[in-house]
């Protein structure tokens, strides 16, 4: 697949070559890297996604099936990940691990921004006063460590997905809420809005008509760029045994009930769902940084978009 | 008519970039506004327009003093007074058509159904062809641009209208036209006219009365340029 991309990424080089500029010819080089980088990025999300929509209901086999006698097996053509200490087999219980976890990142991540996006538009579109005591807030909450207090929140509640969703979703919005603060304040005062005021439009109309539309791209890159995070955090809130019930497939549990076989020298449970956390988080997070580099305005006159 | 007394304004109490500003305009009257650079016209031209809050000194607008500005004051107050900004690129929303441009303040203040009729009327007052009006600000001309928020600032028929160098950034053509379309408004309605600028000659043909800058601050501001 690696061979396929670099020469189709190669063809705009060959076709732009011709461009006299110094400039212009840097930029093409970087901008090969970059189309190699957004394929592989997009075409590992996509099989990511495509493997844990089709795979439960396509394959009629049952991730939690026991068979104690074909217990911590090495991968083999029946078993291509192996199997676990009580017989499951592993490429299963990884896929429907990467569902769970996918699912629980996603929507962390979109809670998270919403919030975000609410109160940092609210602090940035009313000022004065009310921007101060929420934005203090919100450094308070960041001096917070946020493993921290996401443990302290999932203890709350009985182990399952939603608590999950709830403490990860609840510590993460602040950064959101930063970033929306600060573009609505850049946006605040350009003279349309101005012209806004001038026409009569009331501050509700102004926020939600001229000031979060312009604010809507860098949000949601700060939601693409938010799903990996989440589901490490997923991850590591229950391998500390906080996060999902033991039995549910995720990629946290996965690891962390393949701990004790790591040290007999069984490496294949910890292995593969290590893989399956790593590469599709880095897929996502890779087409999250094409999308940044597109959306800012100098890399964008680079690229002449 | 549009009073301001002795208004002290700008965006640090320590250094106001206005001192002690007082300028009248009656009803019908041009009235042009001349100074350098920087001087602090466009703040005034701010006030006047209820879009800044003055740190000392009264507007009054039609015998009523302000006490109130930007969103905080009533809608009918702030849509008495239409402003037409320097820069067109800057005061459209990115965003919006030139039609939705022009339309907003009547969506905005709840007169959504008169919207296509007086947007196609306006159009034609100021040149803009119906092909212009589908088209996003990136994709139209800074003078095409500029008809469009004239038509913005006229579309609610302000009493008052602040042209705060509308035609800085335009070539003399376009000038003309955008200036004979205020003209034929204040004409036709009587609003009262502030066109602030740095052109002398332009705003001595314009204007019924241009005041200099040093003649509206008592006391000389300094000068950044």
């Amino acid at each position: 697949m690696t061979d396929i991309s670099v020469e189709k990424a190669g063809k705009p080089d060959a076709a732009e070559s011709a461009a006299p500029t110094a400039w212009r010819a840097h930029g093409t080089a970087r901008r090969s890297t970059h189309t190699l980088r957004l394929r592989v990025s997009a075409a590992l999300t996509a099989v990511t996604v495509l493997a844990v929509l089709l795979v439960p209901p396509l394959v009629q086999l049952d991730q939690q099936a026991v068979d104690l006698a074909a217990k911590l097996q090495p991968p083999s053509w029946s078993h291509p990940f192996g199997t676990d200490d009580v017989g499951r087999d592993l490429l299963l219980r990884c896929v429907y691990g990467l569902k769970v976890s996918l699912l629980v990142g996603v929507v962390a991540a979109l809670t998270a921004t919403v919030i975000g996006t609410v109160v940092g538009a609210t602090a940035g579109a009313l000022g004065g006063w009310a921007d101060r005591l929420v934005m203090r807030l919100v450094d308070t909450l960041s001096s917070v460590p946020h493993l921290l207090l996401g443990i302290f929140i999932v203890a709350m509640f009985r182990p399952g997905v939603w608590p999950v969703v709830i403490s990860v979703a609840l510590t993460h919005w602040l950064s959101t809420a930063r970033i929306v603060r600060a573009e609505v304040l850049s946006l605040r005062s350009r003279p349309y809005i101005d012209a806004a005021v001038s026409g009569g439009a009331s501050r509700w109309r102004v926020t939600v008509r001229h000031l979060l539309p312009g604010v809507l791209p860098q949000a949601g890159l700060a939601a693409v760029l938010m799903v990996p995070h989440a589901m490490w955090h997923e991850s590591a809130l229950s391998f500390l045994g906080l996060g999902l019930p033991t039995h549910t497939a995720s990629l946290g549990t996965l690891i962390q009930g393949a701990r004790g076989s790591l040290l007999a020298g069984q490496w294949w449970p910890t292995l593969f769902p290590g893989l399956f956390l790593i590469i599709p988080t880095l897929a996502v997070a890779g087409l999250a940084g094409v999308w940044r580099e597109r959306i800012n305005p100098r890399r964008r006159s680079e690229l002449m978009l | 008519m549009l009073e301001l007394h002795a208004v002290t304004a700008g965006y640090d109490r320590r250094a106001p970039v206005v001192r002690d500003a007082s300028l009248t305009v009656a009803p019908g009257e041009a009235v042009g506004l001349l100074g350098p650079s920087g001087c602090g016209k466009s703040t005034l031209a701010r006030v006047a327009a209820l879009l800044h809050r003055p740190d000392s000194g009264t507007v009054v607008l039609d015998g009523t003093p302000v006490h109130r500005y930007r969103h905080r004051a009533p809608r009918d107050r702030r849509t008495a007074v239409g402003v037409v900004f320097q820069q067109p690129r800057l005061s459209a929303d990115p965003r919006l058509r030139l039609t939705d441009l022009i339309a907003e303040p009547l969506r905005a203040t709840g007169r959504r159904a008169a919207a296509p009729a007086r947007v196609a009327e306006l159009a034609q007052t100021v040149g803009l062809t119906a092909d212009l009006l589908t088209r996003r600000p990136h994709e139209v001309s800074d003078g095409q641009l500029q008809r469009a928020c004239l038509a913005r600032a006229l579309v609610l028929r302000p009493r008052w209208l602040i042209c705060d160098e509308m035609t800085a950034m335009l070539d003399a053509s376009t000038t003309a036209a955008l200036v004979r379309v205020v003209e034929d408004y204040r004409t036709s309605t009587g609003a009262g006219l502030l066109a602030v600028g740095h052109d002398r000659t332009l705003l001595n043909r314009w204007c019924d009365r241009t005041v200099h800058w040093d003649t509206v601050t008592s006391t000389a501001t300094k000068v950044l340029t």
